[in-house]
This record gives C-alpha cells, structure tokens and sequence, in this order.
C-alpha cells in the first residue's frame, strides 16, 4: 500500500491496513468491559451486603462475622492494596494453570482444559482479575451508599412488617441506587481503561492492537493515538449514559 | 376489654445508659393512651420495644399474647399487626404517595395492584391527601406527609397504632391537621398508643395517660385526674412547666 500522509506526518494507511485488527479490538475492549461492570456489579453487591451482614441473637450474630464479613474484608482489602497489573499476572500465571490444566486441573483437565487454555486462557484470566479487582471497589460504593440511608427508612419498612431483604429491595436498594451511580460510573470508566492492561497476558483487545501496529512499523504516534482516541470516545459514551441514568433515577429526590 | 399491650418488667439499656428501668403497663383493646414525659424519659423507647424496632434488656411485652421479644416470634408478621408514625415521617422518597401506600400490602398482604390502588385512594380520602396521590413526598407539606404517613400505616389494616411524636417536627400550622385525623381514627375504636408533647391532645383524646420520668412509669390514670389532681411530685414539676 502506499503512504498517506494526513497532515504530513500521520501515515494514516497503517491504520487503514490494520483495521480489521483495531475494530476487533475495540469490540473486545467493549465487550470485556461490559461482561466485568456486569460481573463486578453483582459481585460488588453481594460482597458489600456481606460486610453489612448482622443479626440479632448468637449463634447467628457469630456466623455473620467470622462467615461473610472477615471473609469479605479481606477479599476488598487484598484486591485494593495490591496492583490490577499484579493481579493479572497472579491470575493468568499462577491461579488459572492451578485451575484449568490438561494433567490435573480443579475444574477442567484433559483436552478440554488445553483447548481452552489455547483459545480462551487470556481472556478467561483477564476478565477474571478485573471482575474480582472491580467487584472489590464496587462494594465499597454498595456498602457506602446503602450506609448512606436514613435508619428511619428501615424501620418504617420493617414497621410496615416488610422483611430485612424486601426492606432492603424495596426501600434501601433504589435509594441507594441514586446515590451510587456517580461512582459506579467513574469506576465503570477505570474499568474500561483498565482493561488495557490485558493486553499484557496477550488478550487482543485495543491496547494489543496498538502494540502489534507499534512493533510491525515501528511508528507509534499512528497507533497510539488512534487507540487514545477510541479510548477516550468510549469514555465519554460512558460518561453520558450515566449522566442519563442518573436523570432518569433522580426522581423524588430533594435536590 | 380485651388486653392488646401488655408490658412487664421491661428494661433497656445501652451500655451504661439505663433507659427503661421496668415497665409494667398495659393496654385495652380500643383504647387511646397518651404518653407523656420530659425528653430523655425513655417515652419512645418504649414505644419501640412494642413493635420490635427496639430490642428489650429484660422484661417482656405481649401483643395480643404473642411476646414480641421472644426469638422465636415472627416479627414481620407480627408488624402487620401494628402500625407505626414517626416523628420524622419517613416517607420513601423514591416512590409516589400512592406507591408509598401500596407497597407494603402489595409485597406482604400480595393485594392485587388494583385492589392496593382502591384501599390507598379510599385512606388518602380519609386522611384529606387524595389530590396529592401521584406527588412525591418532597412536594408535600409537613402535615401532609405526616397524613400520608397515617394513610400508609393504615394500609396494613393493624390493629393497633403506635405515634412517635407525630407532631413534633411540624410548623405549628399543621399540627391540627394531623392531630384532627388521629382523633378521629380514636374515635373509630382503634387502638392507640401516643407518645406525644401536645398535651391538649392528650387531654382530649386520651382514655389514659402515662407519665414518664427517667425511665419509670410514675403515674397513670384518665386525663382528668392526671392532668388536674397529680398525685406524684414529679409529674406535678412536669406538669406546671408544660400546661
């Protein structure tokens, strides 16, 4: 192909030439953010109710803590004191082989688990680490905004003879909701830039594209920026439809 | 009369802090009783311990012969029964007056959406909200949120209402509003119990009085005596500082 010049200095047909590689991973960036603000989300809401667990009486009381809060506290704590990077490789090189593995795998073994090492073992490794990495933050936000609630809130539910987990579907959740989503978008955003970092286990999201440009060509301005680019568009895409949500949910509110 | 509350040897404390130091006091089936006490005295305390929001030291209370302290009892069946205002409304704020009304008896009594919808519109009728049904709580008044707030207790069909100081965050000019639907909730043989400032309230609604002082019952009798023969000490200090 020849050189086009935009500019007179960004040689645009290497983008051209490797657009298949950068729409490929771009649909990977997006989709591996989705599945992690999905999995992360659940993952967040049901750790931060285990660190809110409590009961009344013992033996029950005594199981809430040493059972779900200690357990949670130090997932939150381990994956937010140590780096995302860190995580990535611990999974992909560490946890997954302990996992899936053709002798003696835990989950899958034989050819089953070669298989799916080949095809799949970066992008299982990578959404794993960022689902339990945004699964800590997140249920910091579910914790602090279901905190946030006015105790009145729950005693008039519960007074209504609404059980604790209906009080807290029905009358905590949706409030806290509200309040949660500036964060949950900020975090669905580091998640999105996040992923970035997959690229190191070799998972061909957009980072990965860039780099493969980088090293066919040794230019970097072209696929650098390109990928800073569609970054920072999906960011913004982000950004709006949280802010639309955010109207969306505001209803009732005192502000 | 049949017995709807019976409190015995009830005591709360927190830490150190003793706030109820055994109540013994009961409550007939219809009846209105008012209780009276300076802040502090352990009037709404006990007034949460009757539906559980409160877990008791020691003592027991029944309701209806069910001991709601006791761990073995299902306290979210046993709230349907009881319905209870705050001082401070605590309307949902996410959810429209009707759907603050609905909620309860459509998760809890499974009432069809429409069949909800009917008993809140005929409650908001009662209470004088009715215009106000597909508003949200911010948009209401003080007094009018206290009605809904009526109106959503109600809902729940109970067979008692429990009053924390239903009227102390108003503006005074609504207070009449709210008081005016109690009384006539009294007089329709629901059984009350009101933990409340208003003492010309209490003077005129009240089958009994209870006054309260540093976690004791004091004194008890019907407003007439209470308010205009005291027998204790204290309840005559209280008094001469309130009337």
């Amino acid at each position: 192909m020849e050189p086009v010049l935009w500019f007179g200095w960004f040689r645009a047909d290497i983008i051209a030439e490797y657009g298949e590689l950068f729409w490929r991973g771009l649909g990977m960036t997006i989709g591996v953010t989705l599945i992690c603000i999905v999995q992360g989300s659940l993952l967040g809401l049901l750790v931060g109710l285990a660190r809110l667990a409590d009961a009344r009486h013992n033996p029950a009381k005594l199981l809430c803590r040493v059972l779900l809060r200690w357990p949670a506290s130090i997932y939150v704590s381990f994956f937010r004191g140590t780096p995302l990077f860190v995580q990535i490789l611990l999974i992909h090189f560490a946890v997954l082989p302990l996992l899936v593995n053709p002798v003696d795998g835990l989950i899958v073994a034989g050819d089953a688990a070669r298989e799916l090492k080949q095809n799949y073992g970066a992008l299982v490794s990578g959404v794993l680490a960022l689902t339990l990495n945004a699964g800590a933050y997140i249920s910091e936000i579910f914790r602090a905004g279901i905190q946030s609630i006015d105790r009145g809130q729950i005693e008039a539910a519960r007074s209504l003879g609404l059980s604790f987990p209906r009080t807290i579907y029905h009358v905590v959740l949706p409030q806290a909701f509200r309040r949660m989503l500036p964060p949950l978008g900020n975090n669905a955003i580091a998640l999105l830039k996040d992923s970035s970092l997959i690229s190191a286990i070799g998972l061909a999201e957009l980072a990965y594209a860039a780099r493969t440009v980088a090293g066919a060509y040794s230019r970097y301005w072209e696929p650098y920026l390109t990928i800073s680019l569609m970054y920072w568009l999906l960011t913004l895409a982000l950004a709006y439809g949280v802010r639309r949500l955010e109207i969306r949910y505001g209803r009732g509110d005192t502000r | 009369m049949a017995e709807a509350i019976r409190v015995s040897a009830l005591t709360k404390h927190y830490g150190q802090l003793q706030v109820l130091r055994g109540i013994d006091c009961a409550v007939a089936d219809s009846e209105v009783v008012c209780v009276i006490g300076p802040s502090g005295s352990g009037k709404s305390t006990l007034l949460r311990c009757l539906n559980g929001l409160e877990a008791a030291s020691s003592g027991q209370v029944l309701v209806h012969g069910v001991p709601v302290h006791d761990p073995a009892t299902d306290l979210d069946q046993l709230r349907t029964e009881i319905g209870m205002v705050f001082q401070r409304f605590n309307l949902f704020p996410h959810k429209t007056v009707l759907e603050n009304i609905t909620l309860a008896p459509g998760v809890v009594r499974r009432l069809t959406a429409s069949a909800a919808r009917d008993r809140a519109e005929l409650l908001l009728r009662k209470v004088g909200v009715l215009d106000k049904r597909d508003a949200y709580p911010n948009r209401l008044s003080g007094g009018q949120q206290q009605r809904v707030a009526i109106a959503r207790a109600l809902a729940m069909q109970p067979r008692i209402m429990l009053f924390d100081e239903p009227t102390s965050s108003l503006d005074p000019e609504m207070v009449g509003e709210v008081l005016a639907v109690m009384q006539t909730l009294g007089e329709e043989g629901m059984t009350m119990v009101v933990v409340t400032h208003e003492m010309a309230f209490a003077r005129r609604v009240a089958d009994r009085v209870l006054f309260l002082d540093q976690g004791q019952l004091v004194e008890e009798g019907t407003p007439a005596d209470l308010f205009d023969q005291p027998q204790e000490a204290r309840t005559q200090r209280f008094l001469s500082k309130v009337l």
